[in-house]
């Protein structure tokens, strides 16, 4: 038995979507301006005011004592944003990305979670709802359903989580698929056909199975056409073998990014991918302009910067959203970390952002302000800016925004002027 | 439970690691009674000659730590060459993982180490924390394993002692701001600063005993975790030095001194004692119920199932083995067809099983977890691996089970027969079509792939 690759499979078993990979680029390229939408989460709680400093803030440094960043100009000092703001010296995409107008930051945001579990506040962050466990689908997923149909997306899925499973956030009615890396070999075209035949009576198995087939023809088609340009018609063994090479120092999110880039650059792929970002509760030793905290947002900003440019043109058409389930404690705890918190930091990125600015209604951080006495107090409802994107960016319908892809939330109004007009 | 070949099938996959080739004929038609007699054998320990236990390795672990920061310290050349902790952790997790799978490979109790791989998520810690990674598989041999088939507060005073657990969620560096040493730090103007770190605290009640619903306040979280400070880890030098090094230890220096209130009731000063108190206490009502009917009935349990099992954990004072006779007795495990996805871990161990795979295949068994998404002892947060179908069947992750029983039929198919394993596999909850489609194979290769990658192998 010979194996071929999924994609040969899918054409020899005449599967009719499969003909517009071909001729759909062709009918595309150079022209193809539909809005693109990245969701990253950063999981266990991102350190807003270490990310985005208030170094002007009178309480500041004396609450972060020894993980405090210091004032623009000086040794390790923030990235200046403004007159109150900075960013994490790390984040050097992402203060370029400011300059050039293509990053707005927020603070003292949060959803609508008021107590202090991960799990719970990332079900909140993902469900789009008022409280944990509400539902049991993602506000991008019903966002998706609530456009119309589009036919130049393959099976009609408009979103793609990065993962071998969909997060909460992504899943839902409107058809969405998965990927991940693979390092086993494909099946031969024969076996692959029982198996589909064998679960043609197991709704949820011969789904996930077409699902898996359409999404590697994709990324097996992305990856192809990227490799062949890069080496001429016959690409070299070594170019082949790069998918498999371990991570880059620096860009733990290497494949994934890479991934990301190539599925929504697909003409005929998906619209909106989601993934994670893992190792932020910093509990303890947290650091502040080096440490342990400065090497995860070194390595989430190299990740941005690689998005970026595998994206290319499609950079142009993108908005990228970095959000977290809440922040952290305002002062630092006795093990030089911080413990969870309520209002954090979170930020709007990409060529379609109307950037350059820092949007925060500040509450300051002196005693009488913080959320119960330990916190950042939220002032900005993340469903104002999400709604905001979705409806200037995706052109989800301002109704559906209002009740079924943020349910019961008409009292966060959209903030408008996001998006490039 | 009319067809006795079903009850078996369930018996063994919903309740066990997958049949073994003459699994399902050792349960007989006796399949509740099977599982009951597993209870009996005492604890599930693991044995090994290569297995260390966790003091030994934190001792080495932390003089390694000292010759490092020595080293750098002496801007010494061969500071490079001393040995980092990460490396020393690498092969005892490889021991210990190879020796956990060799066990689930063969074991004759499979419900035994099904119920301490649950356990083990409940009070989860995650390699990928590298302090934690080489102490991940001592923790649950001393602290889990003693204690599965014992009481629900000797698991949870166990969890809540061993250096793995206290690392991992931070806890032995957490000190109270009016101890001792925190007292002198402040006389001294020291720059260092100490209090406390409430992660232990706050996740031993959100996940390990009253649930995240469980009616606490922020105020319970901090007093708490004030009550616990002072747990921590012996070490051979510094100002906290004494005892045996790497081992639990309460250091008084680092203790909140009086008092605290923790969900209305007043825990007297009493050192460690105050601690263990508020654990026994806590001990008593865990919202284990959902969690456990959820892993072994379905992702919605009924909701008499689960009040049914509140009552026994209740009425038993937290007795584990009443707590699973209770279960194993519930009509619903026996109903409910094939309702759980199995995860990948359950997936990967009952191929490997089914096909026989001696436990020396363990070393090379452990990359297959890793693959298809469910690295050993890595579950990544202290909430453990998550427990229902959306959290593990997404396209990609069916895709990859493909691939792996694929790989595994190619390499197996001249060697195993399919139609002669699969109803040893399934028995009774064998559908026709799977039937057909392996006698109609075109390989034998082809045939274990299918019996592998079959919809009723998928899920227990």
């Amino acid at each position: 038995m010979r194996a071929i690759r999924r994609r040969d499979f899918l054409s020899g078993a005449a599967l009719a979507a499969s003909s517009t990979l071909f001729t759909g680029k062709v009918a595309f390229a150079g022209s193809d301006t539909r809005p693109r939408f990245v969701f990253i989460i950063l999981r266990g709680a991102l350190d807003g005011l270490t990310a985005v400093p208030p170094y002007a803030d009178p309480s500041y440094a004396r609450l972060r004592g020894e993980v405090a960043i210091g004032a623009p100009g000086a040794p390790g000092g923030a990235l200046r944003l403004d007159g109150l703001f900075g960013l994490h010296p790390s984040l050097v995409f992402l203060n370029e990305s400011f300059a050039a107008q293509e990053l707005i930051v927020f603070h003292a945001i949060a959803s609508p979670y008021r107590e202090r579990s991960h799990f719970d506040g990332q079900d909140v962050l993902e469900n789009g709802c008022a409280r944990a466990h509400a539902v049991q689908t993602g506000w991008i997923n019903r966002a998706l359903a609530a456009l119309p149909p589009d036919r130049s997306a393959r099976r009609g899925e408009l979103g793609i989580a990065l993962g071998q499973n969909v997060p909460l956030v992504m899943r839902g009615p409107a058809p969405v698929a998965s990927w991940s890396p693979s390092h086993l070999a494909a099946l031969d075209e024969d076996t692959l056909q029982r198996i589909t035949d064998l679960y043609s009576t197991d709704p949820v198995l011969s789904q996930r199975l077409a699902d898996a087939l359409s999404t590697q023809s994709v990324a097996d088609a992305s990856q192809d056409d990227s490799l062949m340009a890069a080496a001429g018609e016959n690409p070299p063994a070594q170019l082949l073998a790069s998918r498999e090479q371990p991570k880059a120092r620096g860009a733990p999110y290497k494949e994934v990014i890479h991934a990301s880039a190539e599925f929504l650059k697909s003409p005929d792929g998906p619209r909106v991918a989601v993934f994670d970002a893992l190792g932020w509760d910093t509990h303890a030793n947290e650091g502040g302009a080096q440490g342990q905290l400065a090497a995860r947002l070194a390595g989430l900003d190299a990740g941005l910067r690689m998005l970026k440019q595998d994206l290319g043109p499609v950079w142009r058409d993108t908005v990228v959203m970095i959000a977290t389930e809440f922040g952290r404690t305002a002062a630092v705890n006795g093990t030089r970390g911080t413990d969870h918190g309520t209002a954090a930091a979170a930020f709007l990125l990409g060529g379609a952002v109307h950037g350059g600015r820092v949007i925060a209604d500040w509450p300051g951080l002196s005693a009488r302000a913080l959320y119960q006495g330990r916190d950042l107090a939220p002032t900005l409802n993340i469903h104002s800016v999400l709604k905001s994107v979705l409806a200037e960016h995706l052109a989800v319908p301002g109704r559906a925004l209002d009740t079924s892809v943020f349910p019961d939330s008409a009292a966060a109004k959209p903030l408008p002027g996001l998006i490039k007009a | 439970m009319d067809d006795p070949t079903l009850a078996g099938a369930i018996a063994a996959n919903r309740f066990g690691l997958g049949a073994r080739p003459g699994e399902l004929a050792r349960v007989g038609s006796d399949a509740r009674g099977w599982l009951t007699a597993q209870l009996g054998g005492g604890a599930p320990h693991l044995q090994g000659s290569e297995l260390r236990n966790s003091a030994d390795i934190l001792s080495q672990a932390l003089e390694l730590r000292r010759a490092n920061h020595d080293a750098r310290a002496a801007q010494n050349a061969d500071a490079a060459a001393v040995m980092k902790v990460a490396q020393l952790y690498k092969p005892i997790y490889v021991d210990e993982t190879n020796a956990r799978l060799g066990e689930a490979l063969t074991t004759e109790r499979p419900l035994i180490e099904r119920l301490t791989y649950f356990w083990t998520n409940h009070f989860a810690v995650s390699v990928d924390k590298v302090a934690v990674s080489g102490l991940a598989g001592s923790f649950e041999r001393e602290a889990i394993r003693p204690h599965v088939l014992g009481n629900f507060t000797d698991l949870l005073l166990a969890s809540t002692h061993h250096p793995a657990m206290l690392l991992y969620l931070d806890n032995q560096i957490s000190a109270g701001p009016n101890s001792p040493l925190a007292q002198r730090a402040a006389r001294r103007a020291s720059e260092r600063r100490f209090g406390i770190n409430e992660n232990l605290a706050r996740e031993i009640l959100e996940l390990q005993t009253l649930g995240v619903a469980g009616g606490y306040t922020q105020a319970d979280v901090t007093s708490f975790a004030k009550v616990i400070t002072g747990w921590s880890i012996s070490t051979k030098l510094g100002p906290l030095a004494g005892g045996t090094p790497g081992q639990f230890a309460f250091q008084p220096e680092m203790h909140e001194p009086g008092a605290q209130l923790v969900l209305g009731k007043r825990y007297a000063e009493g050192g460690v004692e105050q601690g263990v108190a508020v654990l026994r206490d806590l001990a008593q009502r865990p919202a284990i119920a959902t969690k456990l009917a959820r892993h072994f009935i379905a992702d919605e349990p009924p909701r008499e199932a689960v009040e049914h099992l509140a009552r026994a954990f209740r009425d038993s004072s937290g007795d584990l083995p009443t707590l699973y006779r209770a279960l194993i007795g519930l009509k619903d495990c026996w109903s409910q067809k094939l309702a759980k996805f199995k995860t990948p871990g359950e997936y990967i161990i009952s191929g490997l099983r089914g096909l026989q795979i001696p436990d020396s295949f363990a070393d090379k068994a452990r990359a297959s977890f890793a693959l298809l998404g469910q690295r050993i002892y890595a579950p990544g947060s202290p909430a453990g691996w998550p427990d229902r179908s959306a959290d593990w069947d997404g396209s990609a992750a069916v895709m990859k089970r493909i691939e792996w029983a694929d790989a595994l039929g190619q390499k197996l198919g001249t060697h195993r027969d399919a139609a002669q394993l699969a109803p040893q596999w399934l028995g009774g909850a064998m559908s026709a079509a799977t039937r057909t489609s392996i006698t109609r194979a075109a390989s034998g290769s082809q045939a274990l792939t299918l019996l592998l990658t079959a919809p009723e192998f998928m899920r227990r």
